[in-house]
């Protein structure tokens, strides 16, 4: 199996990888997956008083394709309001990186550390989590 | 200068060697003959050729060229030696022993024969790689009719202490059945010596070409038969019928007289690179060697990098350099490698593995670049990696609830 050059060039050139402070309150960080499962995703995002992200970033331990994800969301959750990040699709990834089928776990961790991460924020500053039909392809 | 692409995964197959090709070549043209057309000359230099072969074939695992039965290579040579004997001795019982890093054409074999009505233990190996030699003479039962153990394990390189379980077998009149495909042409191996009663190989593993290999089956004490498992005009003593690739056991003969020649050296040398490579590696941090040391083929390192998940770590460098990993991601079924985790090791552990087989062509350059290749990988994934991180800030990884999904 190749990749996609777009895979490859995340994977190469990733996007926003780093750490922010997880105890501040503007931060919301989601971790998912597992290490036996071969993919854990933590995704962090920033967001301002307007309910705007203005930072967000990841760390992956995964495939090229789970790197590759993880990057791509972090691209697309910046400058987003809260409200638009929940509407990232994990097939929207799949179509931007062309993953394979096999592949579509990746895609499918990338959204559910986004939910994780604005729950996370949610919870933060005493709003309700919101709760998200279980992810199909698992 | 440094030849790319650098193939590290000799495991996996191996190049046909220049010398073996050249061999090939004839009897693809003017020497085209059907080796069981006993009535012309086109039969007769096919025949010759054959025998020539059989000859070199045998004297790589010091048989007999009569014990020599060719076959299309080691899945068949594991089917025909397993189901053959389970069909052969059926009067004598039904029961096998086994072992679980065994490769998938056995461990599969052993499975159908359950479905026959047969009895497989499949024994538990230890943390190096190796069966506990007093495991397997407890599970032998009056029903045994077969020990069927790898030479050596094609994931991690592990030789398994076969004459002594040739040893116990012979004390309870068992026969062994060895899978000795990654060990013949790299280490000596002598079916007298060693006390084997049948063995499969085949000749892509061992710089020769693929689609053909070897089963042996021995002669005498005792004189070992099987039960065919392809109906047909009874060539190779009845026990596998179908025409002989002539060229291709041209070539298969040829690279075995190459590794008798040149296996000293190429182990030598070998060990000392694939030595090379390793120490280098080690160096990284969390970085850990799987399956024995000690015991283990000259050309072969499965080395896992903690923290790091391993195709993402082929991917850093497989442009230019061909492994492979015990990752799940690597093969279909997202299972990470069964061997690694028989030995013990959690399933992070083997995801984060790759396997370096090096082999007859490994040059030390290429070493040298491999080692470089994969530690900057190495280091750049863990800076991206939230498990290198907690591990950094000394997290307990166990104490967090991984939602597996």
């Amino acid at each position: 199996m190749s990749y996609s050059e777009k895979v490859i060039d995340h994977y190469q050139n990733p996007k926003n990888v780093g750490t922010l402070d997880k105890s501040s309150k503007n931060v919301g960080t989601g971790l998912v997956g597992a290490p036996e499962c071969g993919d854990v995703m933590r995704l962090q995002i920033e967001v301002d008083d307007d309910g705007v992200i203005k930072d967000a970033k990841f760390k992956t331990f995964g495939c090229g394709s789970a790197i590759a994800s993880s990057s791509v969301a972090t691209e697309w959750l910046k400058g987003k309001s809260v409200d638009e990040a929940l509407k990232i699709d994990n097939m929207d990834i799949v179509e931007e990186l062309n993953l394979p089928p096999v592949k579509i776990h990746c895609s499918v961790l990338a959204e559910d550390a986004i939910k994780a991460a604005i729950n996370d924020y949610r919870v933060k500053n005493g709003l309700e989590q919101i709760k998200f039909e279980e992810g199909v392809v698992h | 200068m440094i030849k790319f692409p650098i193939y590290l995964d000799n495991n996996a197959t191996t190049p046909c060697d220049p010398r073996v090709v050249e061999a090939m070549i004839p009897y693809f043209t003017e020497n085209f003959g059907n080796a069981a057309s006993r009535n012309h000359p086109f039969g007769w230099v096919a025949e010759e050729a054959v025998d020539y072969a059989r000859e070199q074939v045998a004297k790589l695992i010091g048989a007999d060229p009569k014990e020599i039965i060719f076959t299309s290579g080691a899945t068949e040579g594991d089917n025909l030696g397993i189901k053959g004997v389970f069909e052969m001795y059926a009067s004598k019982g039904n029961h096998i022993i086994t072992c679980n890093i065994e490769h998938k054409a056995v461990l599969d074999t052993c499975k159908h024969i359950e479905k026959e009505g047969g009895e497989v233990t499949y024994l538990e190996v230890k943390e190096d790689g190796q069966i506990d030699l007093a495991e397997l003479e407890a599970a032998i039962k009056p029903t045994t009719i077969l020990i069927s153990i790898m030479y050596a394990n094609n994931e991690i390189g592990t030789i398994q202490p076969i004459r002594e379980i040739s040893a116990i077998a012979r004390k309870h009149g068992v026969l062994l059945f060895t899978d000795a495909t990654q060990a013949v042409g790299k280490i000596p191996v002598d079916v007298i010596k060693d006390g084997i009663d049948l063995l499969t190989f085949t000749a892509h593993k061992m710089y020769g070409p693929k689609g053909v290999g070897a089963l042996y089956v021995r002669r005498k004490n005792p004189r070992v038969k099987v039960t065919a498992q392809m109906d047909g005009g009874g060539h190779e003593r009845g026990m596998r019928s179908g025409t002989l690739n002539v060229p291709g056991i041209v070539g298969f003969g040829k690279a075995c007289e190459l590794c008798l020649n040149e296996m000293e050296s190429d182990a030598k040398r070998l060990s000392g690179l694939r030595d090379k490579l390793e120490t280098a590696l080690l160096k990284l941090e969390e970085a850990y060697v799987n399956g024995s040391k000690e015991h283990r083929l000259p050309h072969v390192s499965n080395i896992s990098f903690k923290y790091v998940e391993g195709e993402g770590l082929m991917m850093g460098f497989n442009k230019n350099i061909a492994v492979s990993s015990g990752s799940a991601c690597t093969s279909a079924s997202l299972e990470p490698s069964y061997v690694l985790k028989a030995l013990g090791l959690g399933d992070d552990l083997a995801h984060s593995s790759l396997r370096f087989g090096l082999g007859r062509f490994t040059t030390e350059e290429q070493i040298d670049y491999t080692i470089e290749q994969v530690a900057n990988t190495v280091n750049k994934l863990r800076d991206m990696s939230p498990l290198w991180e907690m591990y950094k800030e000394g997290i307990d990884m166990n104490s967090i609830a991984w939602a597996a999904h």
